[in-house]
Parts: structure tokens; sequence; C-alpha cells
């Protein structure tokens, strides 16, 4: 048997190496996600276009992350897409009258939810509905409306 | 507990083939306690498989092997290890294990098996060094050992739990003259000493007769002659005188079994 | 054409024998694992043999598969102006596959062929017959402490290549080519997933590290007891387990992701 001690040293250093790398993995490559789904509140806004949006898309205030989408559905009598908000319960402050919308992180990059407080005295509860909505910018639609403008332009 | 006149290991009626080929057809063997037995016969005849055998490493085909009154061919994998503890054997090369020193490899055993402190196994282990006398190789690798000295490492391994019995595998092939006189001494000394059974496997006519009290010999799977190393020299069996004089023509013939030389010559131009 | 169809089926046969003989020596080696659970020292120094010497060349490549995936992510990305997003493309594909595969493959290589050409050399020179005549179970003994060390190993040893490739990744992106540190950082962090990415890459490693040692031991195990017979079962470890490894990883990333 080779030196024992030696050995276990260098056991227990690669060990603590591949525990570091697992860890450095958890906390600095991805967003480890501390909150359960059961924590905080939940709130729900239907929007007219969600296209983009997914289930743990970002929800952010002020450019600070304060939740995550949790659920998106369709209302068969409206039309619209239900999409439901589940905030950290340490953001409860947040007044009955704050609006959503939908945005996208860069040109490219992925949507996210971006809530606008308004001035409302009363704070928003689990299970309220966001009366002021904006919908998920299609880049197609943008195009279409621009060029459309150009050929207003040009007729007049 | 068992009768002291029974012999140690009792073989009967013991068939063993491997494919198509009968490696043993029905033999008989006792192997008396307290006594060296030498098996003899020539290559291939399946001397290491009966070791094998009464070690309980494969099952036979039919006949019952008995050691020390205790059936092997039935026991369950827990008593054939009960019973193993009580054998050592001594492997063609030592099979010492390449990972540990010396020390670590007579070690081994006494480690797996007891809970004794490490004081005591170092006492043990130098003890049983002492009698190979290789005291001063135990911090030696099995690779910085000549093969006399390795087969002397495995026997001090073998015997570290004072075995009943040992069975030495061709311990005298590759072996020059001085580690040779060595290892014939060391058997015919641990049998004496401890009082143990040695049963050795070999081909070497000399010294397995000069240690043997009683010598077996096999041939074409049966057991052709036994008696004491005297008895079978001036035996009249035409195979024992063969074997014993190393003769190289006689009942096992030169030349293996062919066609008839004239007609082969003759077959090989005409095509 | 008969011989053709006699081929075949002898080696069809043979084939399930040995997976029939491969399954029942795992199970042999589990029936192993609570007794030998006991004896911590028996596991640390496999742990040696298979991590310990297996962390060099897993840092080096892991390195390097970084760096390069930092380049070539880079020229593709710049064309779309989504160079920052460089930081994604190599995380994702480190944690997700190459991680994984590439340290299995590594691992197979390394520390595979070693086992299968240590327990068969062990079976050749009666090394494992000497312990079964010493009433030592050589399964228990020698096979499970083995099948442990690589059983841990494996999941450390995949998670140091993601790990080191990310930073070959920055090294190469954020310090040679001047994609701004905090994009690759935060865009990483944005789309990297604890549960969908890393941890899922870390059940794919455990899957990978079981599946190679399992192979070497077996090879090594059944090995004819020659030296032809061990080199030839190191061979076969390698291209068994590499094989294995990449079938695998597909079947894994259907059923993950």
């Amino acid at each position: 048997m080779m030196n024992t001690r030696k050995t276990e040293i260098l056991v227990g250093l690669f060990i603590a190496a591949g525990l570091v790398a697992l860890f450095m993995l958890a906390m600095k490559v991805s967003n480890l996600n501390i909150y359960s789904d059961d924590s905080g509140y939940e709130i729900t806004a239907s929007f007219e276009n969600v296209s983009g949006l997914k289930v743990k898309s970002p929800v952010e205030m002020a450019g600070v992350r304060i939740g995550r989408v949790s659920d998106i559905s369709f209302d068969g009598e409206r039309f619209e897409a239900i999409v439901k908000i589940r905030i950290e319960s340490k953001y409860n402050t947040l007044p009955k009258d704050t609006s959503a919308s939908i945005y996208t992180a860069g040109l490219l990059g992925e949507k996210y939810v971006g809530l606008e407080p308004g001035g409302d005295e009363e704070n928003l509860q689990d299970k309220d509905k966001l009366k002021l909505t904006q919908s998920s910018l299609v880049l197609e639609k943008l195009i279409s409306r621009f060029v459309d403008s150009f050929i207003d332009k040009d007729k007049k | 507990m068992t009768d002291t006149s029974t012999p140690l290991v009792e073989i009967r009626n013991l068939s063993f083939a491997r494919g198509d080929r009968m490696i043993f057809d029905g033999i008989d063997m006792d192997i008396q306690r307290g006594k060296v037995t030498a098996i003899m016969g020539p290559s291939g005849t399946g001397k290491t498989t009966l070791l094998r055998l009464i070690g309980g490493q494969i099952k036979p085909l039919s006949g019952t092997i008995k050691v020390d009154g205790i059936e092997v061919t039935k026991l369950s994998r827990s008593a054939l290890f009960q019973l193993r503890k009580r054998m050592g054997m001594l492997f063609q090369n030592g099979a010492l294990l390449t990972d540990m020193n010396v020390y670590d490899n007579i070690a081994f055993p006494i480690r797996e098996h007891t809970q004794l402190s490490e004081k005591m196994i170092r006492t043990l282990v130098t003890m049983k060094l002492q009698v190979v006398g290789l005291r001063g190789a135990r911090d030696l690798m099995p690779s910085e050992l000549s093969g006399g000295m390795a087969r002397r490492v495995a026997l001090a391994r073998a015997i570290a739990l004072d075995p009943m019995m040992m069975m030495y595998d061709e311990p005298f092939t590759g072996q020059d003259p001085i580690s040779l006189g060595v290892l014939v001494r060391l058997i015919r000394e641990l049998n004496d000493t401890l009082g143990l059974t040695s049963i050795v496997v070999s081909h070497d006519i000399e010294e397995a007769s000069s240690i043997a009290d009683t010598i077996y010999l096999l041939s074409g799977g049966k057991v052709v002659a036994h008696g004491s190393s005297k008895a079978l020299h001036e035996s009249g069996s035409e195979w024992a005188k063969q074997f014993m004089n190393g003769l190289p023509d006689g009942p096992v013939p030169f030349h293996y079994p062919a066609i008839d030389y004239a007609e082969d010559l003759l077959s090989a131009g005409s095509k | 054409m008969l011989n053709f169809i006699q081929g075949l089926g002898h080696s069809g046969l043979t084939f399930f024998q040995r997976l029939g003989r491969a399954n029942i020596l795992f199970g042999q080696i589990l029936a192993g694992v609570p007794g030998i659970l006991l004896r911590w020292p028996l596991i640390i120094q496999q742990l040696y043999y298979v991590g310990v010497l297996s962390v060099l060349i897993i840092l080096v490549s892991g390195f390097f598969v970084g760096m390069v995936l930092g380049l070539q992510g880079y020229n593709i990305l710049v064309d779309f102006g989504a160079e920052e997003t460089l930081g994604v493309m190599v995380s994702l594909s480190l944690v997700r596959e190459l991680g994984p595969v590439v340290a299995a493959l590594l691992f197979a290589g390394r520390a595979g062929s070693a086992l299968t050409a240590e327990i068969g050399l062990m079976k050749a020179t009666e090394q494992l017959s000497a312990m079964e005549m010493m009433a030592i179970d050589p399964i228990r003994r020698v096979l499970t402490p083995r099948f442990l060390a690589g059983f841990i190993s494996m999941p450390l040893l995949a998670a140091i290549f993601s790990a080191v490739g990310i930073m070959g990744g920055d090294f190469v992106g954020v310090g040679l080519l001047g994609v701004d540190e905090g994009a690759y950082w935060s865009q990483m962090q944005a789309s990297v997933d604890l549960y969908d990415d890393i941890l899922n890459g870390v059940i794919k490693s455990i899957v990978f590290g079981v599946v190679v040692t399992w192979i070497a031991v077996f090879e090594g195990y059944d090995a004819i007891p020659t030296s032809e017979g061990v080199s030839r079962a190191t061979t076969r470890t390698v291209v068994h387990s590499s094989l294995a490894i990449l079938g695998l990883d597909f079947i894994l990333t259907a059923i993950m992701f």
C-alpha cells in the first residue's frame, strides 16, 4: 500500500475540487432557484399576445427580477392569454394599479415581463388581476406597421 | 472431533470434463493426515485442476471429495469459505497481490479474516517471514522479488492463518537449484513442524519423490499407480517405469496419435 | 451463406451470454456495496487510482474544449451581433453535452482501460484465484470498491470538466476576443437552469460513470487470462464504453430535453 496519508490527501483534494466545480456550476453559472414554487404570491394578467414568453421567464420591476412566470394558458372566451406571475413574498408592497408589459431583452434576447408601478395606495394581494397590460412586441407586426406608414406617406 | 486415522482428503469416483475432453475419469485418492502426498503425471493431465476441485473452485461432473469429513462439492458458498480458511494454497507463480508489498501481502488474509490489532499482525507476519527466511524483504514489492522469493512469500501468506492443509501447485518449476533446494526443505519442514498435511502437484520426479511419503501417478484421467516413491521405482508397471525414469517412449508414446507415417508422406506427394 | 448465418448465430449467442454474465456480475458487485461501505480506506485507495489520476487529463481537455467553444462560438455569434450570448452557448454545450460526454470518453480511455488491464492481469496471474482460495471474495474485495470509485468520480470529473471549460471559454471570449465579462456571465446565469441543465448533466454523468466502470470491471473479470486476452479486453473496454456513452447520451438527451 502506498503512502496512505498522501493518497488520502489527494483524494480529499479531488473530491473538494469536484464539489467546488458543482457548486460553481450551481451558483455562478445557473440562476440558483432559491424560492420554490409555493413561496410568494401569485397574480394574473391577461395579454393579447404573449408570443415568446415561457413559463419561468423572469418578471422584473425597475430592471430587478422580482418573480417568475408560473403558468401561461389561453382564455377561450376572450381569446386572450392568461399569464400567472409568482412574485417573491418580500416584494409585497406593489400598488394595485401596477401595469405589466412584455419586453425583449436585447434584439434577439428572451422575453420577460416588466412591471411598472402605479400610484394606488392599496397593495397587490394573492390572486389579484392586473388591469393594464401591454402585449408582446411581434417583430413582423412592427415591421409591417413601419412599412405601411411609409406607403401611407407616399400616398399623401 | 474427527478420527485422525481417516484420510484428510478422500476422493471417490471423481470425474471431470472440460468441453468434450475427460480430464478425470473416475479416480479414487486418499490423502493421509500429516503426510506429504505428491500427485505426479505428465503435463496436461489436470493436476492443477485436481487442486481446484479439492479447493471447491470448480465442481466435478460426478463423484465425491471429502475434506476433513466435509463434502466439498455440496457446500454452500459461505461454508466453502469457512473450509478454505483452513486450506492454504501455493500457486505456481506465487500469485502475490502486485499492488502491495511483501508485508501487506502476508498480512492480507489476516486483516481480511480477523480483527487483530496491527501490533499482533506485525508479530504474526514477522514470524511467518522468519519461517521462510525473508524477514529482511518485508518492504519489497512483488515485482522486486525473484521467482523463488516470490514463492516463499506466497508460502508465508498461505500459512498466515495456520491452515490444516497446504496445496502446492507445481512449486518446483522454473527454479534455480538453490531456491529449489530451499523450497523442498521448506515444504517438508513446514509439514512436520506445523503438523500440516501437504499435497504437492508436480512433474519434477526427483524433488517430489525426495519429500513425498506417498505418490499418485496420474495419466489419461486415471490413477495409474500409487505408493511410496521406493515402491513406484521398483514397481513392475510399465507406465510407472517410464515416468519415474523419464524414458522418452513407452506407454506414453513419443508420437502424438496420427495416421501411418508412410501413408502420410505418400498422401502429401499425391496432392 | 449457411456459414454466414451460423456465424451470425454464434456471435448473437456469445453476445447474449456475455450480457447475461455482465448482469450477474453487476448484481454481485452491488451485493457487495453495503459491506464495502464500512471499509472506506479501500474506496479511498481506488478513488485515488480512478479519480485523482484522471484529473489532469480532464483539466487540460476541459480547458481546451472550452477555449475552442469560445473561439468557434464567437466567430458564429459575431455575425449576428450576438456575441454577448457566448457564455450561454459555451455553458449550455458544456453542461448539457460536452461535459458529461467528453469527460466520460476520457474517463473510459484513462481509468476504464486501466481498470480492465489491472483486473485482467490479476486474473491472469492467479491473484483472483488466490484470493478465492484464501476465502476472500474477489468480487467484493476487488471489483466493488473499484466500481464505487468510478460511480463517485465520474460526476465530479464531469463537473470539473464543465467548470474548467466555462473558464476556458471566458479566457478566450472575454480575455482575448473582448466580449463583455458581465454579459458573458449574466447571460449565462439567465439562461442556464439549475434543474433542467445542470442537474440533468449530473444525472447523465452518473449514468455514464456506472456504465463505463461496469464495462471496464466486467471486461477485466471476464478476460481470457493471457496477456493477449487482457490486451483485447482493454481495447474492448474503450470501444464498448465509448459506444455505450454515445448511445446512452442520445437516449438520455431525448428523455431529458
